[in-house]
């Protein structure tokens, strides 16, 4: 009679949580049809760096990681850098606008948002690709007329981003 | 691993080197003469950690240094997105020109002035959270993850090379971020040393205006431009007296 009870018990909180969890599947439903959709960078097979259900779950864990690898040893690999995140993840909208981490649409502010989740990345780190900010800036400076005459000099071409 | 920092720099044995390098050039003069197939200054591979092998340093030529040319700072604004807030006092400056005149002669000197990566950095010495530190390569720079805006390295640079970013920034490059509460300098382009790029902004810039003040490169390796240079006619340290053994000469002062 006490197992029954418990499994009863058991039974509800997995109603209940069931339950909780419908608007938050909706809310993704619904936010993602605004989101730019990632670059088709990766085949079917490997959609992300590492599983979706894991990058969900553990994508800082790889970007600390690699951050101290980087700033320190100098090790510049592409898989788990932040740069490389949001060269394929920060696409522009129908517009040909890139969206900023402050907006609704922006592929992480997206679901930090909706998790509550606070992070100061961005404070610091580029939320666009090079091409998108160096587009919005300021497109009159000088300066930038100057950088690209350096870039012809050196045959580079147009400024890449890294 | 960064409080583990050893400043002394270990003697470099170069024999493997030198044969590495005798080896390619005897395969590249066998190929086509006249022809360069490899190039020394190769970039590592980018999951290879840098190593004390390369000590990366700049010479400055203050001769062909010109008075009124900039072209060195707007090079280096434009590759790190330093771009001014209209507050000279207190927008960032990773390198900047000096004129300094000989009263007894008035000849003038123009040069410029950034981090001067030493050996035995002072502002590594005084940070009290480990965030500045000098890369095995040689290259001084500032975890910014690490710092606390405490803004002690400024006061112990005698080269006055480090900015604090006194207000929220935005549009900052992918390459180069930077935000406030932290405080920077010149990274000797680290970025374009990983990619390979074997040069700096700074020195690109110049060389592209004519002026050739401006030469980047590895002071270990004995057959490098730089070295060459630095064997031949010498270079000097500003503020020699100090022992800091810095990565930037000069020529000509």
């Amino acid at each position: 009679m006490r197992i029954l009870k418990s499994k009863w018990h058991i039974l509800v909180c997995l109603i209940i949580t069931l339950i909780a969890y419908v608007p938050m599947f909706n809310a993704f439903a619904e936010s993602s049809a605004d989101i730019p959709k990632p670059k088709s960078n990766y085949s079917d097979e490997t959609r992300c760096v590492e599983p979706v259900a894991i990058m969900r779950k553990q994508h800082f864990v790889y970007l600390l990681e690699h951050r101290d690898k980087t700033v320190i040893e100098g090790i510049r690999t592409t898989q788990y850098s932040l740069n490389a995140c949001i060269d394929c993840h920060i696409t522009p909208n129908a517009e040909g606008e890139f969206a900023r981490y402050s907006d609704d649409t922006h592929f992480c502010a997206s679901c930090h948002q909706f998790t509550a989740v606070n992070i100061d990345c961005f404070q610091c780190h580029a939320d666009r690709p090079e091409e998108a900010i160096r587009k919005t800036r300021n497109p009159n400076t000088t300066v930038t007329a100057h950088t690209q005459e350096i870039h012809e000099y050196l045959q580079l071409g147009e400024t890449q981003p890294h | 691993m960064r409080y583990k920092l050893d400043l002394d720099i270990e003697e470099v044995n170069t024999d493997r080197r030198d044969f590495l390098r005798r080896a390619a050039t005897v395969g590249g003069l066998a190929i086509a003469p006249g022809v360069i197939l490899y190039q020394t200054g190769a970039a590592k591979p980018a999951d290879q950690a840098v190593s004390s092998q390369q000590r990366w340093g700049m010479l400055v030529n203050t001769n062909v240094c010109q008075e009124d040319c900039d072209a060195c700072v707007t090079a280096c604004n434009e590759e790190h997105g330093l771009w001014d807030l209209g507050r000279p006092e207190t927008d960032a400056q990773w390198i900047r020109k000096l004129n300094v005149k000989d009263k007894q002669t008035g000849h003038v000197t123009s040069l410029p002035m950034m981090c001067q990566h030493c050996e035995n950095p002072p502002c590594v010495d005084v940070c009290p959270t480990g965030a500045s530190f000098r890369r095995e390569d040689g290259i001084v720079l500032v975890d910014k993850h690490t710092c606390i805006g405490c803004r002690y390295c400024m006061l112990a640079c005698p080269y006055k090379a480090r900015s604090f970013v006194h207000e929220p920034l935005q549009d900052q490059l992918p390459h180069s971020p930077r935000g406030k509460g932290c405080v920077e300098s010149c990274t000797l382009c680290v970025h374009k040393v990983d990619r390979g790029d074997n040069n700096t902004a700074c020195a690109e810039a110049c060389a592209k205006d004519g002026h050739q003040a401006l030469l980047f490169g590895d002071l270990n390796d004995p057959s490098s431009e730089i070295s060459k240079q630095l064997k031949q006619h010498g270079g000097t340290q500003i503020r020699a007296d100090l022992g800091l053994n810095t990565g930037v000469r000069y020529q000509g002062i």
